[in-house]
């Protein structure tokens, strides 16, 4: 039953790119496209809840196209990490889908979305789910060119000045970095004579150590500048702040994610153990404290959160180089957190930008007036991505934190500082942008658009006389209309979505743990594509990895935060939760202690602000 | 696996080209470039198919050993197809880009330029504000010149203080206040007065290329130096003609 659900996995897929193609058809017809869209990836969500749900238990599962078995054929795998990505990115999706449509409704601006938007949208979600599902490297790099290619398209949406400078950028940017995955597949291709993911595991053990390290490293630089970590992440804060909001919020959410995902799944698939592991922190470190600078001297505020997204991927990062089940789970479960809170802090930008007329912190004021509703949506995830105690957040930066003070090193320390001080760095850019655009006063703002001295007139007649209201509306309706409905909505649901993390952390902290430790572990993944003799041998080969390890002074000296006990310790089963110190996440993923804490917590936090 | 030498550097080669020509600023290079180097990767994963040996066709009693291996030739083709596309997609865009701006070059951000720019993150916290001491003060002497400047980040309100240096890089003047005010009052047209959001690029943000030409603002200063000072005037035609002489 579950093997022949789980086998629907390429329409994951296949549908948008169905959907694309009808919507290309109705390219004359805006509503039946936006229909058409909104239902295709409604399915597909669904669909791939279904996967989730199959993979809830059973772990990895591997679908082989048109029945050619693993090392030949094209293999998709679905296993508990990608189901998750798969499920949490097409909910994303969908919130912006119908946030894009409503704004393309509403407004029929030049800059707006226009008829080309939804079928590339289509195909950059197909792209995306594509590289989750990718069983070998060059069906990733296949699904990353869908998702590029379509990503360029909307980024240089209506061929503007701006948009086609910071277009040049990003599309150079990414074809280098594609050219670099290509030359590191060709290589390994050379090395190994497959590219198939689960059999690379196994052959790649077996060659020189410093081959090994230079397949690796470029796999890296690869995924590295994809996913815009310190020294490669200059190309984001250029390019993402032009684009229309909607196409930014879904760029910011799920692109750099995918090189996330890429990263990790090199991390632990490929090249299992530790490493690059120092560099890695490192550059965490300096992914952290360099991007979260760079947001405090923004102005904008689609730039400063391009920045905060930079400053947020070291998070990621951190986690991954601890190379332990602590770390990696709260890895994923940072993911999750943050690809919705940053999308929805992106829509937010977006409907202060309709409503003010410009996003620029120095030329907005008094919003949380004129609109109380755009305030508190977005003072709820500014807080979230800060980590502030109740959500989400805070609870991924405590994992993260707990595997850092677990591993007990100089660098794992430093970087437990490192967070801490780019949470409240985080925390300082948000109230900054939150004091500027929503609490003073208009008649502080230097130069206030035109749009917002509107919309606070409007706002002040409306207060003045209750009578009069209507008139007032009457008069300026066309010029002051507040946010719409098809925009609000789907940024409350995110918004939601990201409080329910607060909620539901105890189930999903214990699923990220198990996901982890299938990967730190491989044999499930392997198991599922290649069968058990190929997993036992995966087994073995780290086994003499950690023997290299112990032997080489210089793997020794690496190997501070990593180590094999925890992925030998645990198997697939959530056995290893109880390792976490503070007992965050209990056995049972149904009633959780901290989590019940957790459950009063922000329904008070919702009504309060 | 043999690899075969000449591929091999033509491939080396093509690589050189190609990060070379990533190098330049104009965009048309870039494209190039990035040809090139797409290329010289479909090469290397030929490279790494090894030795070349029968069509991949099956024949009977034939050893596997002796055909080609197929999959690197689909991979090339994938990768040709993909680059193919981002190449249509470039040209498109530089086309975009020239019709714009006039210009084959890859455009300075200005919303760089504009951080750049700010003394400091909260120009309105650290501005000072000098006590006027004297009510017969001259119109450029104000003393809080320098606190409406430093507030005004809208770039509506203020040129850029860009300026192109002899080997190619920008440089932004650190210190705002009073010059600028002159030159504004010296007629010069503000760089982004014509929007906030999607100006087209001007003459002063496209000036950070080597190719460029001077900008106007200069020679308008050089202009109004020589009729300000009428000996100057003389000075170059008098060096003339001693070398003419």
């Amino acid at each position: 039953m579950d093997q022949g659900l789980v086998s629907l996995a390429p329409l994951a897929v296949l549908l948008p790119i169905l959907g694309a193609a009808l919507a290309f058809v109705l390219v004359r017809r805006p509503r039946a496209q936006i229909a058409v869209t909104v239902t295709t990836i409604t399915i597909t969500l669904m669909l791939e809840c279904l996967l989730l749900a199959a993979t809830w238990d059973t772990g990895a599962v591997a679908v082989f196209l048109g029945g050619w078995e693993a090392p030949w054929g094209i293999t998709m795998v679905v296993d508990r990490f990608s189901a998750l990505m798969l499920v949490i990115s097409s909910a994303v999706v969908l919130a912006v889908l119908v946030y894009a449509s409503a704004q393309g409704v509403t407004d029929q601006d030049q800059g707006g979305p226009v008829s080309i938007f939804h079928p590339t949208f289509l195909i950059l979600v197909a792209g995306v789910s594509n590289a989750f599902l990718a069983g070998d490297l060059f069906n990733l790099y296949v699904g990353f060119e869908m998702l590029l290619t379509a990503s360029y398209v909307l980024l240089t949406l209506g061929g503007t000045g701006p948009r086609v400078r910071a277009g040049v950028t990003y599309v150079v940017v990414s074809v280098i970095s594609s050219v670099v995955f290509l030359a590191a597949i060709a290589m390994i291709y050379g090395a190994t004579g497959t590219v198939n993911m689960a059999d690379l595991a196994g052959k790649l053990a077996q060659l020189d150590p410093d081959v090994q390290m230079v397949l690796h490293v470029m796999l890296l630089v690869g995924f590295g500048i994809k996913a815009a970590v310190f020294p490669l992440s200059f190309w984001l804060p250029d390019s993402y702040p032009t684009a229309p909001a909607p196409v930014t919020a879904v760029f910011a959410g799920l692109l750099t994610k995918v090189g996330v995902y890429a990263i990790v799944r090199t991390e632990t698939l490929l090249f299992p153990g530790d490493r690059v592991n120092a560099v890695l922190l490192w550059i965490a470190l300096l992914t952290m404290i360099v991007g979260i600078l760079g947001a405090l001297a923004q102005n904008d505020i689609k730039r400063v959160l391009s920045f905060t997204l930079v400053s947020h991927i070291g998070y990621m990062i951190f986690g991954l180089g601890m190379s332990n089940v602590l770390g990696l789970g709260a890895t994923i479960f940072y993911v999750v957190h943050h690809i919705t809170v940053q999308t929805s802090l992106f829509l937010v930008t977006g409907l202060i930008e309709q409503r003010a007329g410009t996003a620029n912190v120095d030329r907005l004021g008094g919003l949380a007036r004129i609109s109380p509703l755009i305030a508190i949506l977005f003072f709820l995830p500014a807080m979230n991505l800060a980590g502030i105690p109740p959500f989400s957040g805070f609870l991924g930066k405590v994992g993260l934190v707990q595997a850092g003070v677990g591993a007990d090193s100089m660098m794992a320390w430093a970087l437990v500082v490192g967070s801490v001080v780019t949470s409240l760095l985080t925390l300082l850019v948000m109230v900054r942008v939150w004091t500027r655009a929503f609490w003073r006063r208009v008649e502080d703002v230097e130069h206030p658009p035109a749009k917002l001295v509107l919309a606070m007139d409007s706002h002040e007649a409306a207060l003045a006389s209750s009578t009069a209201t209507r008139e007032a509306r009457d008069g300026r309706g066309r010029t002051v209309r507040g946010p719409t409905v098809g925009l609000v909505a789907p940024t409350i649901g995110l918004v939601a979505l990201g409080l329910s993390f607060t909620v539901l952390a105890g189930p999903l902290y214990a699923f990220a743990d198990r996901s982890a430790t299938d990967m730190l572990a491989r044999t499930p993944y392997i198991e599922a594509v290649l069968g058990e003799e190929a997993a036992a041998q995966a087994a073995l080969d780290v086994g003499q990895l950690e023997d290299r390890g112990i032997v080489t002074p210089q793997e020794e000296e690496n190997s501070g935060p990593g180590t094999f006990q925890p992925i030998e310790g645990a198997d697939s089963e959530g056995e290893d939760a109880g390792t976490r110190p503070g007992g965050e996440v209990p056995g049972d993923p149904g009633g959780a202690p901290p989590s019940q804490d957790e459950d009063t917590s922000p329904g008070t936090e919702g009504g309060t602000p | 696996m043999s690899v075969n030498i000449v591929l091999l550097l033509v491939m080396g080669v093509m690589y050189a080209g190609g990060v070379y020509l990533l190098l330049e600023r104009t965009l048309t290079r870039v494209l190039l470039g990035i040809l090139l180097m797409t290329n010289a990767t479909n090469m290397l994963i030929l490279i790494m198919s090894g030795a070349p040996g029968e069509a991949p066709l099956v024949e009977d009693g034939l050893d596997p050993g002796a055909y080609t291996d197929p999959l690197p030739q689909a991979l090339t083709l994938t990768a040709i197809v993909i680059s193919f596309a981002i190449t249509a997609f470039m040209l498109g865009m530089i086309y975009r880009s020239w019709k714009l701006g006039r210009r084959d070059e890859v455009l300075v951000d200005t919303e760089d330029v504009k951080v750049a720019e700010q003394p400091s993150f909260d120009a309105e916290d650290d501005a000072e504000l000098l006590e006027e001491t004297s009510e017969f003060l001259d119109e450029d002497e104000d003393p809080n010149a320098d606190y409406e400047h430093a507030t005004a980040i809208n770039p509506s309100t203020g040129p850029l203080p860009v300026k192109p240096q002899r080997d190619g890089t920008v440089r932004v003047r650190p210190t705002v206040g009073r010059r600028r005010v002159q030159e504004m009052e010296e007629g010069e047209r503000p760089v982004g007065s014509s929007g906030h959001d999607d100006h087209l690029p001007d003459e002063d943000e496209r000036a950070g290329s080597p190719r460029s030409r001077p900008p106007r603002s200069t020679e308008h200063q050089q202009d109004n130096r020589q009729d300000t000072r009428d000996g100057d005037g003389r000075a170059p035609r008098g060096r003339r003609r001693k070398g003419d002489g």
